[in-house]
């Protein structure tokens, strides 16, 4: 029996635990867009506070997953089930690409182009809804682009304490030393991140600013 | 008292962390005339220029708007009451000729048919071909871009323009024939204006009055005429630096 013959026996637990990997990789990455966006414009409005936020999100970054996991664990209500536990350390995973591209997008608005919108009388909030949201559109999403290639990558480990996911089958094919049952994981989930890699970049191509 | 001075600065001062960039600058404008500010990089120009419309604000001393003190008068409402025009132009890349020139009036809730009007009018006025409305600023000429610049800052017939070197990135050509039409243009709507250049040709030739900047003071506020006589040391080594031919200068625009 090779790889396919398994994945067509097994095509039931395939999809689900796919569904189960878009679902964990899905809601991290729309709370970190939630916490990364307005918190990349506000340090990119307030520059003093760019530098601590940015290294805070970085050092996030270098914890290795399995640790965070584990740090984590003992969080109240959050403890309490793995997917919440997988969740919430996705998206702290997910947040210094969004952080750092909301950041450099609206920083990288030209200077001259908002001079004139100020000295015209826009208010703070036009400036950002009209001009520095739109020039930023698609830096923004290349931030979120990232994140959610990453989390696919990553959320095959939350199954280490539980969480479900395509991981399951790559553990327990690890442990079966079984190369089909890590592919039928493995597989699924190097063609989620191609897709949403390849959705997401369509999507900024077809936002970007002229 | 109804004839005050359409802006007039009083005592202003500004300084940037210590550093006195202005101090005690004292000065009117009338309306309908156009203030030429004119001094070399650093002078503090372009600051003049910003406390106009809150851009900055001043250390001591005020600006005020028709008599009326400008941190007295609603922010946005100043600068949507200012026209506004840089040397970058500063137009939005994400919109077309028309979206920009109808910023302003877009801001301030106009019907939108009053809009469209209002647009197409503006491109007669500043010479723009009714078919580069839907284009967007990179598909536009130097010249061109300034036009739309200069569109927009019309767009809501403000009484006061400013604007700063306008016409310092382009092409001597193209630099010739804007100033041209900006003369034709200032005949027709009588805009009270403050332009900022570090050109004496320039000033010459767009001024009602050259005021004389150098290291945040002001120097001398003469009339063009007066500026190329004037036995004032700074003006007379302004006009050494630009050599002969200025009084041709003169006599075009005068003609």
């Amino acid at each position: 029996m090779n790889f396919f013959h398994f994945m067509a026996q097994n095509h039931q637990q395939v999809l689900e635990l796919t569904l189960e990997h878009l679902w964990l990789v899905g809601l991290s990455t729309l709370f970190a867009a939630m916490i990364g966006i307005p918190l990349g414009i506000a340090i990119a409005h307030r520059p003093r506070l760019d530098k601590p936020v940015l290294a805070g999100a970085n050092i996030i970054q270098t914890i290795p997953s399995l640790a965070l996991f584990g740090f984590l664990l003992p969080l109240p209500w959050l403890g309490e089930r793995a997917d919440r536990l997988a969740i919430l350390a996705l998206t702290l995973y997910a947040l210094l690409p969004i952080i750092r591209n909301t950041y450099t997008g609206i920083r990288g608005v030209d200077a001259a182009v908002l001079e004139a919108g100020r000295g015209m009388g826009m208010t703070d909030s036009q400036l950002l809804f009209q001009v520095e949201l739109p020039l930023s559109i698609s830096m923004i999403l290349s931030g979120v682009r990232t994140a959610v290639v990453i989390s696919v990558g990553l959320a095959t480990i939350a199954a280490a304490i539980g969480a479900g996911g395509l991981g399951e089958f790559i553990f327990r094919g690890l442990a079966m030393v079984d190369n089909r049952v890590i592919l039928a994981g493995a597989v699924p989930a190097a063609l989620l991140a191609l897709l949403a890699d390849f959705s997401i970049g369509w999507l900024e191509k077809r936002l970007q600013p002229r | 008292m109804p004839d005050h001075p359409i802006i007039e600065f009083r005592d202003v001062s500004y300084a940037v962390a210590g550093t006195l960039v202005l101090s005690g600058l004292k000065f009117e404008v009338q309306p309908g005339e156009t203030l030429v500010l004119l001094g070399r990089s650093g002078s503090g120009k372009t600051t003049t220029l910003k406390l106009i419309n809150r851009l900055l604000s001043p250390t001591s001393g005020e600006v005020r708007i028709k008599g009326v003190p400008n941190t007295q008068l609603d922010l946005v409402a100043l600068r949507r009451s200012i026209g506004y025009v840089i040397q970058e132009v500063g137009l939005f890349p994400h919109y077309t000729v028309e979206r920009n020139i109808a910023l302003v009036p877009w801001i301030m809730k106009w019907p939108e048919d009053r809009i469209r009007l209002r647009v197409k009018e503006l491109m007669q006025l500043t010479g723009l071909i009714p078919e580069l409305a839907s284009r967007y600023p990179h598909q536009l000429s130097g010249g061109q871009r300034q036009r739309v610049g200069v569109a927009r800052a019309l767009a809501a017939d403000p009484e006061i323009l400013l604007m700063d070197e306008p016409f310092g990135a382009l092409d001597p050509l193209t630099r010739n024939e804007l100033q041209q039409e900006f003369l034709s243009l200032q005949r027709k709507l009588r805009k009270t204006i403050v332009l900022v250049t570090h050109d004496l040709r320039e000033a010459l030739r767009l001024g009602s009055r050259i005021a004389l900047m150098e290291t945040g003071r002001l120097v001398a506020a003469l009339a063009p005429q007066e500026f190329l006589h004037s036995a004032d040391p700074a003006a007379s080594a302004y006009v050494r630096a630009f050599g002969d031919g200025l009084g041709t200068t003169l006599d075009r625009s005068a003609s």
